[in-house]
């Protein structure tokens, strides 16, 4: 029924899409037809292919280090008190500042290559991982607490056998909301310089007046981003199962 | 389990200043079932977490020591309302859950006797999701045995459950325990008759200690002297509570 719907949907876009195409007679450079988009889209596919894989790349390694890193420092805070104190504000603040304008200081320092896409991934989907889990880990039922204490049991057995297991449906909501965000983090720092990926194809197809073939990119890393969600959604669907 | 101390909880308690009840001495029979009996937000459970060492929001003013002069709080086990069963965990594991909370070894052939006890082996494996709210019950049962505690604190452990149930509960609850000494708080009368070796009434007045049936428990739930005290005991929360 989902995927019903879905397929409507775009079926229903591409109707608009070719609606507007038709009526309004707009050259092909300022807006190509589905048709147009999809025959370039198959001619130009080896291309398309090997800036995906580029871009899938940043995106994987960026969501495995800032996933990590997110659920590092959750744990941390949810630990400490002192580290709440000291890194919470400082964690706010960062998501006042607009990442996006950290992209052309992190190809200065980490160089026009991958890991500068890696780095603006990483920076963009971090908050999302550490804030969901962190409040899964301060929610914790007060029943369990009280029985833990009971027991006699240590902060960090707690931790480690009541609060994460208890905040795993959290940290599998962060972590599916990563994986939507990721995609864009390498994207503007292929933006700001790269050779390779999708976002560079774009960029490059644009400055050559080549609509046809940054709409195919563009909606090859659509594409991309949902099936990403669906194969974390699905990954994580464990985590949502045992805790409920 | 002739070791089961007695306990005296002698203070009062407040919150916000505003006193939640008043001075008050209260003794646990060693060995014995004390039912505390009373409605909502007299303070009884307030009571039980005091005992049990956990947080209260309420400031306590007063002494809380075991007729034994040892320490309490790890010779506590703790049973509640809600289950708290791990949802994520088997049920053998929920069993288990103190002696891996503590980093202790896991027995696991003591575990199995004790599911054995409650009725549940066949259901060892399976997640807590999978049983009815008396299975569920039962389990918790199981989990406070496995701690081997002479305290058991019960706070309204069956209030949850249908009639039927309830009672079984009630049975097994008194046969598995037995020996130790146990404080249940309670607010219907008609389990305070069944299971109170002694029965204290708690009212904003302070607690009134009642009269009860000499026989066993678990009392029979059709015995004519057990109904009686429930009965009075019914009409003294009526009278508390005007």
């Amino acid at each position: 029924m989902k995927y019903l719907s879905a397929l409507a949907a775009a079926a229903f876009a591409l109707l608009l899409w070719q609606a507007i195409v038709t009526l309004t007679g707009l050259p092909k450079f300022i807006l190509p037809s589905p048709a147009l988009v999809a025959e370039t889209w198959w001619q130009n596919r080896a291309l398309i292919a090997e800036h995906t894989w580029a871009t899938a790349l940043e995106v994987l390694i960026g969501l495995i280090i800032g996933a990590g890193l997110g659920v590092v420092t959750a744990i941390q805070l949810a630990a400490s008190r002192t580290t709440r104190l000291l890194v919470q504000p400082l964690l706010v603040f960062t998501q006042a500042l607009p990442v996006f304008a950290l992209a052309p200081i992190l190809t200065l320092w980490l160089g026009y290559g991958l890991w500068s896409k890696v780095a603006m991934a990483v920076l963009i989907i971090y908050f999302p991982v550490t804030s969901a889990f962190f409040d899964g880990l301060m929610r914790t039922p007060q029943g369990y607490l009280d029985l833990a204490r009971t027991m006699q049991a240590s902060p960090a057995r707690i931790l480690w056998h009541i609060r994460v297991p208890a905040a795993l449906p959290a940290l599998a909501s962060g972590l599916r909301l990563a994986a939507v965000y990721a995609p864009i983090g390498a994207v503007i720092g292929e933006w700001v310089g790269a050779s390779r990926g999708l976002g560079y194809l774009m960029l490059m197809a644009n400055g050559r007046a080549k609509t046809d073939l940054m709409f195919a990119a563009m909606l090859t890393l659509g594409v991309f981003s949902i099936l990403l969600h669906l194969v974390v959604a699905y990954l994580t669907r464990n985590l949502d199962k045992d805790s409920c | 389990m002739s070791n089961a101390p007695g306990i005296r909880v002698e203070g009062s308690a407040s919150i916000n200043g505003a006193p939640l009840f008043t001075p008050l001495t209260l003794k646990l029979g060693a060995g014995q079932w004390t039912c505390l009996l009373g409605g909502s937000g007299v303070g009884k459970s307030t009571v039980l977490r005091l005992i049990s060492g956990l947080a209260t929001g309420a400031e306590f003013n007063g002494t809380i020591a075991a007729t034994d002069g040892a320490e309490l709080a790890s010779r506590v086990a703790y049973m509640a309302q809600d289950d708290l069963l791990l949802p994520w965990a088997s049920i053998s594991q929920n069993v288990l859950l103190g002696a891996r909370l503590r980093g202790e070894t896991l027995d696991a052939d003591h575990m199995l006797r004790i599911l054995d006890r409650v009725g549940l082996t066949e259901h060892a494996s399976k997640k807590p999701i999978e049983l009815s709210g008396g299975q569920r019950q039962r389990v918790a049962l199981a989990r406070t045995l496995m701690e081997d505690k002479p305290i058991i604190l019960l706070d309204e452990p069956f209030s949850a459950l249908d009639a039927q149930t309830r009672a079984a509960m009630q049975d097994l609850a008194v046969e598995l325990l037995q020996g130790k000494t146990v404080l249940i708080v309670t607010h219907d009368p008609a389990e305070a008759a069944r299971l109170g070796h002694a029965i204290i009434v708690m009212t904003a007045e302070g607690l009134t200690h009642c009269p009860h049936p000499s026989t066993p428990i678990p009392r029979p739930i059709d015995d004519l002297e057990t109904l009686e005290c429930q009965a009075s005991l019914l009409r003294q929360l009526q009278t508390g509570a005007a």
